[in-house]
């Protein structure tokens, strides 16, 4: 259109240790304007966003993994050693740096500051979190500041919009530099370069103010309780067991409008269309299966909100503090509790959070127990098997045994995972030392604005499945389902004649001794795609099969008609140990460059819930 | 004067404040980078040290607050870390 859309706009890189406040001040600098991605050839995520200045000037902006140093220990760090010194091949090295620092932690942040003068990069500091320093007493002078360190220093406050204004305009101000013709040299510190930038530090804090280290803080007082030896593994039990409760009693209410609104629009296409093939792929295809999976957006929502304000108040790396015993005496360490937590929502980002573990076999351990965690995605199954065979009653004093049994499956992954890290470590070459090293930042209330921008881009996540992969799945499934026709003169349902009937029957010899129908078992094989659409999948099965007109009809009492208790438990078993969806698989392949451990993982875990299927089917027929 | 001897940072009592003297850089059963991993992150000789948190079981791991930061370390990281403390510890 015009010329200065066409030239290409600066790039802004956003730096900064963990926990100084760097994501929430990228969240207002771009609002909802951000893509999420990878770096090429590793999984670690690249989030860049963009602003338009006053002056009508487009800036993009790179958020930066934290880091401690630029001499690189972790992929994160690596990422952002190599973007910066233009190393990094397929990433334009930026053209300008924002150091993001923590006024009340400026003593380890400074570091960094020193570190990418070295750089000799255009730079600004932001100086974040000034609000929470005023209110601990600590007063900087940031214009002093900036004298000092010999480059501009802006006051930012994290969460406040008013601040960012401030640092818009200094860019705005600052005209960018042409495009660098040569990168950025770096040498490796040494240690005693490390205790000179200290020294330095220290200097300048003397002379700006805010050389005060704190006594007891909030956090220390916070601390006390939730770190406590005995304390704190109650408390952390008790977290989780009403976010896991919520997940069931909140999410009751909007699953139900969703259903209701489901078999409604299916009610209004069942009138508006002839009948037809299209008509029935439409119904029973695509709404049936994508129906019957959106209609757990709600708990998907509900456990994420927890996981981010969990993460965003500082609270997580407690937990991990917590279980870094437990961690470790299976092998782990307790860095490996993110990654863990983050696979009860999706396996795949809990697999690409391992990049924070220094230890590749500890590494290796954590991303082969990962999908043991139950992920959001068996969630429909559990919620669809519990909600038509778990009676919904109270027990000892108000807990709802549905909530208890969805609990106890929960327990059942996490026990089978600690049991394979302890084989997979006792199969391993000793010990040896793993690092732990984990910053524990000050607690602060989480921010709306970063829970929002994160829930809204993890249901575009799920959602974007729901329309790709699922859809798809849903149209291959139905076409299996319905091709060929059933002869002239069949008695039986139609599905029983086509491939998907064929292939059930076949898959149905395997599983019986686990007690499965071939209901069932034809809706596994799409489930290994991704775990949900196995719900979808027994919709269609179901819908297709029934003879009658009750398409619309939900599957909830259909399968608590024609299934056993033993084969719904059985079905529970199979799905903690359950094989994992084929996405989850192509990311370990892609994290551990290597066809050997996806292939070793889609075995074992094949065989864990064949053997735990069939021992929860034998116990609980014996018993019943 | 009394000049106050170093002890090794777990020995410190919880709560107690003291100051960073050395970090050693490796330890013979440890990772080598260990010793310039902690300096990187703070732990350099002069700053302020004092213990936060300790587990239950061998009570580790330690929470540690170093200047400003607090970080939690597994026993033998915390054992590259020899500190003095400002008052003299009670035995």
């Amino acid at each position: 259109m015009d010329a200065a859309t066409s030239a290409p706009s600066p790039l802004i890189a956003l730096v900064g240790n963990p926990n100084c406040g760097k994501t929430a001040l990228f969240n207002i600098l771009t609002g909802s304007r951000q893509k999420v991605a990878n770096y090429a050839g590793v999984t670690v995520e690249r989030k860049e966003g963009s602003l338009l200045t006053p002056s009508g000037l487009r800036i993009r902006i790179l958020d930066l993994p934290g880091a401690y140093s630029l001499d690189p220990l972790t992929p994160d760090e690596q990422v952002t050693a190599d973007v910066l010194l233009g190393r990094r091949s397929g990433e334009t090295a930026p053209d300008f740096v924002v150091c993001v620092t923590d006024a009340t932690n400026l003593r380890q942040n400074l570091r960094l500051v020193l570190s990418l003068k070295r750089l000799g990069l255009p730079m600004v500091v932001a100086l974040n979190m000034t609000d929470i320093a005023r209110r601990k007493g600590i007063v900087i002078d940031a214009e002093r500041l900036g004298v000092e360190l010999g480059v501009p220093v802006v006051e930012t406050v994290g969460v406040k919009t008013a601040g960012v204004r401030a640092l818009i305009k200094v860019l705005d101000a600052t005209a960018m530099p042409e495009r660098r013709t040569r990168n950025a040299v770096w040498q490796p510190l040494t240690r005693s370069a490390i205790e000179h930038d200290q020294a330095e530090v220290r200097r300048i804090l003397g002379v700006v103010g805010g050389d005060r280290l704190d006594g007891v803080t909030f956090s220390d007082r916070l601390d006390a309780l939730v770190l406590h030896p005995v304390l704190g593994p109650v408390i952390l039990a008790v977290i989780l067991f009403l976010v896991f409760q919520a997940v069931f009693a909140w999410a009751q209410a909007p699953m139900d409008e969703i259903k209701l609104g489901v078999a409604a629009f299916g009610n209004w296409l069942g009138a508006a269309l002839p009948t037809s093939l299209l008509k029935d792929l439409a119904i029973n295809g695509i709404l049936a299966g994508v129906g019957s999976v959106l209609v757990f957006l709600p708990q998907i929502i509900i456990l994420f909100f927890f996981i981010l304000i969990l993460e965003d108040s500082g609270y997580l790396p407690r937990a991990a503090f917590l279980l870094d015993r437990v961690m470790g005496s299976v092998g782990l360490s307790g860095r490996a509790f993110i990654p863990l937590l983050s696979s009860f929502a999706c396996a795949i980002p809990g697999i690409m959070a391992t990049r924070t573990i220094q230890n590749p076999r500890d590494r290796l351990t954590t991303i082969m127990i990962a999908p043991l965690m139950t992920c959001s995605a068996r969630l429909p199954v559990y919620a669809l098997i519990i909600a038509a065979f778990i009676p919904r009653r109270s027990v000892w004093g108000g807990l709802e045994l549905q909530g208890v049994v969805l609990f106890a499956l929960y327990i059942a992954g996490i026990v089978s995972a600690m049991a394979v890290a302890f084989v997979l470590k006792r199969r391993g070459k000793g010990g040896g030392f793993q690092a732990l090293m984990l910053e524990l930042p000050a607690y602060h209330w989480p921010n709306l604005r970063n829970l929002g921008i994160g829930l809204w881009q993890r249901v575009e996540i799920f959602m974007s499945r729901v329309g790709t992969i699922i859809l798809a799945l849903m149209v291959i499934l139905w076409a299996l389902s319905s091709f060929p026709a059933p002869p002239p003169g069949a008695t039986g349902p139609a599905i029983q004649y086509s491939i998907a009937g064929h292939l059930g029957a076949w898959l149905a010899v395997l599983f019986k001794p686990i007690g499965f129908n071939w209901q069932i078992s034809i809706a596994l094989v799409p489930g290994l795609a991704a775990r949900e659409v196995a719900v979808g999948a027994l919709g269609t099965v179901y819908a297709l099969s029934a003879t009658g007109n009750d398409i619309s009809s939900a599957l909830t009492p259909l399968i608590t008609q024609s299934w056993s208790l033993p084969t719904a438990l059985s079905l529970l078993a199979w799905y903690v140990f359950a094989p994992q969806c084929l996405s989850t698989l192509a990311t370990v392949k892609r994290e551990t460059n290597s066809w050997r451990y996806p292939i070793i993982m889609a075995a074992y875990l094949f065989a864990m819930a064949y053997v735990g299927s069939w021992i929860t089917f034998r116990v609980a027929t014996a018993l019943s | 004067m009394l000049v106050s001897k170093d002890i090794p940072l777990m020995e410190l009592a919880p709560g107690a404040s003291a100051r960073v003297v050395s970090v050693s850089g490796a330890d013979s059963k440890g990772p080598a980078d260990v010793g310039h991993r902690l300096a990187e992150l703070g732990f350099l000789p002069g700053e302020a040290v004092r213990i936060v948190a300790r587990g239950l079981l061998a009570r580790a791991p330690i929470a540690v607050r170093i200047g400003t930061g607090t970080f939690a370390l597994r026993l033998f990281e915390a054992a590259c870390i020899r500190v003095c403390p400002e008052q003299p510890q009670l035995p």
